[in-house]
């Protein structure tokens, strides 16, 4: 019979470490995919989620059991991809000069045809990306919280440990920080 | 350009295309492998590894030392020690020196 995520982890804190092993197995892929929205080269990505595990192990004995542990790990997990941000700000310096030609016809479609322009899905999306890449760290976090994944503002502040005011504020100042950066990606594109 | 048209595209496009959620092969048992591998406060190792260096520390001082006796030439015929006498004994030499002379 499989154990629940209680027992397990029950028994990982009277010293069983090998308890550990499902519940990596059972929630590594959500972690992965929530990773994968913050860093983009897949040997970060193995790195982060590393050390969202190790971090878990060494932290359950604060795990209270009043919530699922998985909510428990998307708090640990939304935490390190937010350190990753902070700790890799300088490498978000990248031109909108370096368009590839995929993401530059996408964004010529979208001004001539607008309604073609959402069959080059793979286009937009490393645009999308590209985009994410030229926000702060926290109107990224906030961005990807709020507007792509859809999360409401009190959902944000228990993820990431803000206060509600807060996400609000930085959400505020997240969208104009996008809008900067839209502006300034038109700018170099029909100029 | 209507910029907002253009950020609604873009977030439309990121939300209907969610990153993948493939683990790659084993990560389970690379993490298992790195919580049970951790090394663990060894105080006997601790010692000896410290001892140890110390030792060779000491040891390649005495050989440093033994060659610089044996390769360097004397300034004159005296040896170390008689070196060392007279450092240790330049005091003593001196202040009886000095007494001699406010004697007279």
């Amino acid at each position: 019979m499989e154990r629940t995520d209680a027992e397990l982890i029950a028994a990982v804190l009277q010293g069983d470490a090998a308890s550990f092993e499902p519940l990596v197995v059972k929630y590594s892929p959500r972690v992965f995919a929530t990773a994968r929205r913050y860093a983009r080269r897949e040997s970060e990505i193995e790195d982060i989620v590393q050390e969202i595990w190790l971090k878990s192990f060494n932290k359950l004995a604060s795990f209270r059991g009043d919530a699922p542990f998985e909510h428990w790990l998307m708090r640990l997990t939304v935490r390190t991809c937010y350190d990753f941000l902070r700790g890799h700000q300088r490498n978000r310096e990248t031109a909108f000069s370096q368009l590839t030609e995929p993401e530059a016809d996408w964004l010529d479609r979208c001004v001539t045809h607008p309604n073609e322009a959402g069959d080059h899905a793979s286009a937009a999306r490393q645009l999308v990306e590209r985009l994410l890449e030229h926000l702060s760290p926290p109107a990224r976090l906030v961005i990807t919280l709020l507007e792509i994944e859809e999360r409401s503002v009190k959902e944000i502040a228990e993820l990431t440990g803000w206060s509600v005011p807060l996400v609000k504020v930085r959400a505020f100042r997240a969208r104009a920080e996008m809008k900067k950066c839209l502006a300034k990606l038109a700018q170099h594109k029909y100029l | 350009m209507n910029l907002l048209e253009l950020q609604r595209k873009l977030i439309a496009v990121a939300r209907a295309n969610p990153p993948a959620d493939t683990v790659p092969y084993a990560f389970e048992k690379r993490i298992l492998a790195r919580l049970t591998g951790r090394p663990t406060l060894d105080l006997r190792g601790f010692w000896e590894r410290g001892l140890a260096r110390a030792a060779m520390f000491s040891v390649a001082a005495m050989l440093l030392m033994s060659a610089w006796s044996v390769f360097v030439p004397a300034n004159n015929s005296e040896t170390l020690s008689q070196d060392v006498e007279k450092t240790l004994f330049a005091a003593v030499d001196n202040a009886g020196a000095d007494f001699a002379g406010d004697s007279r």
